[in-house]
């Protein structure tokens, strides 16, 4: 990828792993970020396998070194300049940074809704960034919950439920409906399984988009701001369900403006920066004990609770 | 529930509900009166224009009307199955020419700019002009043998109409929101799958009035296969009009395309309120 202008310092910066580990101090606990991802590349078998205190945990999800650039005409924005973290099994990661700092983008190439410009994501030991690799069953693998709800207005709960678990992952209806009947009582909404999306409160919309990501038990979930289109008294309903999945050890990403949330909730928060990763480690570690003056900055409001 | 509620009805909105009744009568008394006197000025006029008993007699004779009638209908049958094939060739042929225009694949250029070419020429050219050119010109090319007036007649409509639709499809394609697509998309359904089963539902609630609309003017213009020689509910009415000078034929024919016409609209709007109803809840506005 061919960087120039007045993108060019900040890209040798974001590609130098060294040149970022000033910027945070708290990196000691992140893994994968301080390792090579040179030496990583060339032996497919370690690929994304992180030691800790001599365990092996194989990471769910792997980022190494992923940028993207959105280009507009002459004008190039250099969103992501080298994203590298992992998200380890049952674990729960807030992804937070100011709006503009690369958040969404980051969920969007995840899921491939982007393609990224360098670097690999790997989903359980696939690159799921390979044009090789089948990018509609990587994208099945991953449940994806967004801002806006993004439920089918065309088909009632139980249709938009099941539709991915019938059409993709080819089970049978009933067994589908059984298991989105299953999921919808859970969540208290079994009641409305005939109804419209444009019939639900914002909140039971937002539930309902959660049990459609959690049909066929994805190896990921990412929640992109999911509460960011709620109103105050619905945030919490949303957010009690996010609770409930740590609890059952769901894997989750979740970028979100919800500090109070990340800070009791999340095992790990990633702190994004202009497209670098400014902190990533325990809510404490990063939320609190960090002495890097924008990240305080940053967390002012919410310390100060 | 309804009893519940009428029980502990408040006075002040029992005065709001006679206001609204009243008012809705009055407003029902006033479009009668003006619907009456307006009538009624069609008829005065109508009646003192010198010329209206030899108007009446050529176009609107019960007894030509009864004399042509069968004929007519017969022919209105032709038109049907016209119509017929020709909303299932539109609707393939301009669901593709949308779903070209909206690719953004570069593979797809080619087919791309032929659409465009396509829908540029075929909305531009008049009518009765394509018509002439397939309804005689593949004849005339000697290779296909003998085809019926009717079928070439289809050939020319579908092709008109098919532009049209696929212009409108292609609006309906373009409202769908992208984030349904990337919804879709993120449930690993395929971008086959995405189309139908989520953009193409959508979409066409979306235009569904525009649809019919081309729908109803497809059913008129299928009459002009009879400048082909088909015999159908136009050239049936021509024919009796020929043998007795009267046009009262021309209006049997336009009373019977207007009653096949009826059936679809009152279905599109029953179809369109039902979808509102369902899906974006119902207001007093």
């Amino acid at each position: 990828m061919s960087e120039n202008g007045n993108q060019s310092d900040q890209s040798v910066s974001a590609s130098n792993p060294e040149s970022q580990a000033p910027m945070s101090e708290n990196n000691t606990q992140t893994q994968g970020q301080g390792a090579p991802a040179q030496s990583q590349r060339q032996d497919t078998q370690t690929v994304g396998v992180t030691t800790t205190s001599a365990n092996i945990i194989k990471p769910v999800l792997h980022l190494d070194n992923v940028k993207k650039t959105y280009r507009n005409g002459k004008v190039e924005n250099q969103v992501l300049k080298g994203i590298s973290f992992d998200v380890n099994p049952h674990e729960v990661v807030a992804l937070l940074g100011p709006s503009g700092s690369g958040k969404s983008t980051l969920m969007k190439c995840i899921n491939l809704l982007e393609r990224v410009d360098d670097g690999q994501i790997w989903l359980n030991g696939t690159d799921i960034t390979d044009p090789r690799v089948n990018a509609d069953k990587s994208r099945a693998r991953i449940g994806v919950v967004f801002q806006q709800f993004n439920l089918f207005p065309h088909m009632s709960v139980i249709k938009n439920v099941t539709l991915g678990a019938i059409k993709v992952h080819h089970w049978p209806k009933e067994k589908a409906e059984a298991k989105a009947h299953e999921l919808l009582q859970r969540i208290g909404m079994d009641a409305k399984a005939k109804a419209y999306p444009d019939q639900l409160s914002g909140g039971q919309q937002q539930r309902v988009a959660i049990a459609r990501a959690l049909m066929t038990d994805p190896e990921l979930l990412l929640l992109d701001e999911i509460t960011s289109a709620l109103d105050p008294m619905l945030v919490g309903e949303v957010l009690e369900m996010v609770t409930e999945l740590k609890e059952r050890g769901t894997t989750i990403l979740m970028a979100t403006h919800e500090m109070e949330f990340a800070h009791h909730a999340a095992d790990r928060v990633v702190l994004l920066r202009q497209g670098v990763i400014a902190e990533n480690g325990t809510p404490k570690e990063v939320m609190e004990e960090s002495q890097n003056p924008d990240t305080r900055e940053f967390f002012s409001h919410f310390r100060e609770v | 529930m309804t009893q519940t509620a009428t029980q502990n009805i408040s006075a002040v909105e029992l005065e709001r509900q006679g206001y609204l009744r009243r008012q809705n009568l009055r407003s029902v008394a006033i479009s009668i009166v003006s619907t009456l006197v307006l009538a009624a000025l069609i008829v005065i006029g109508l009646k003192v224009s010198p010329g209206w008993p030899n108007v009446r007699e050529s176009f609107f004779s019960g007894k030509y009307f009864v004399q042509s009638f069968p004929t007519v209908l017969k022919g209105l049958w032709l038109n049907l199955e016209v119509l017929f094939f020709a909303t299932i060739g539109v609707a393939i042929l301009g669901t593709l020419l949308a779903m070209i225009r909206i690719s953004t694949s570069p593979l797809l250029f080619p087919l791309r700019a032929l659409a465009t070419l396509y829908t540029t020429f075929m909305r531009g050219i008049p009518m009765i002009v394509l018509l002439y050119l397939i309804g005689f010109g593949i004849p005339g090319l000697n290779i296909f043998g003998r085809i019926p007036a009717a079928v070439l007649g289809t050939i020319a409509i579908t092709l008109d109409y098919a532009a049209f639709v696929g212009e409108v499809l292609r609006a309906g394609f373009q409202d769908v929101h992208p984030s349904q697509r990337a919804s879709a998309r993120s449930l690993g359904l395929t971008s086959g799958q995405t189309i139908r089963m989520v953009i193409i539902p959508q979409a066409l609630r979306n235009v569904a009035p525009a649809l019919m609309n081309d729908f109803i003017s497809m059913q008129k213009d299928a009459g002009l296969i009879s400048t082909l020689g088909a015999v159908d509910a136009v050239r049936a009415a021509q024919i009796s009009v020929a043998q007795t000078y009267n046009f009262t034929p021309y209006v049997v024919a336009s009373v019977l395309f207007i009653c096949t016409s009826v059936p679809f609209i009152l279905l599109n709007d029953w179809y369109s309120k039902r979808l509102r109803g369902r899906e974006q809840g119902m207001g007093v506005v």
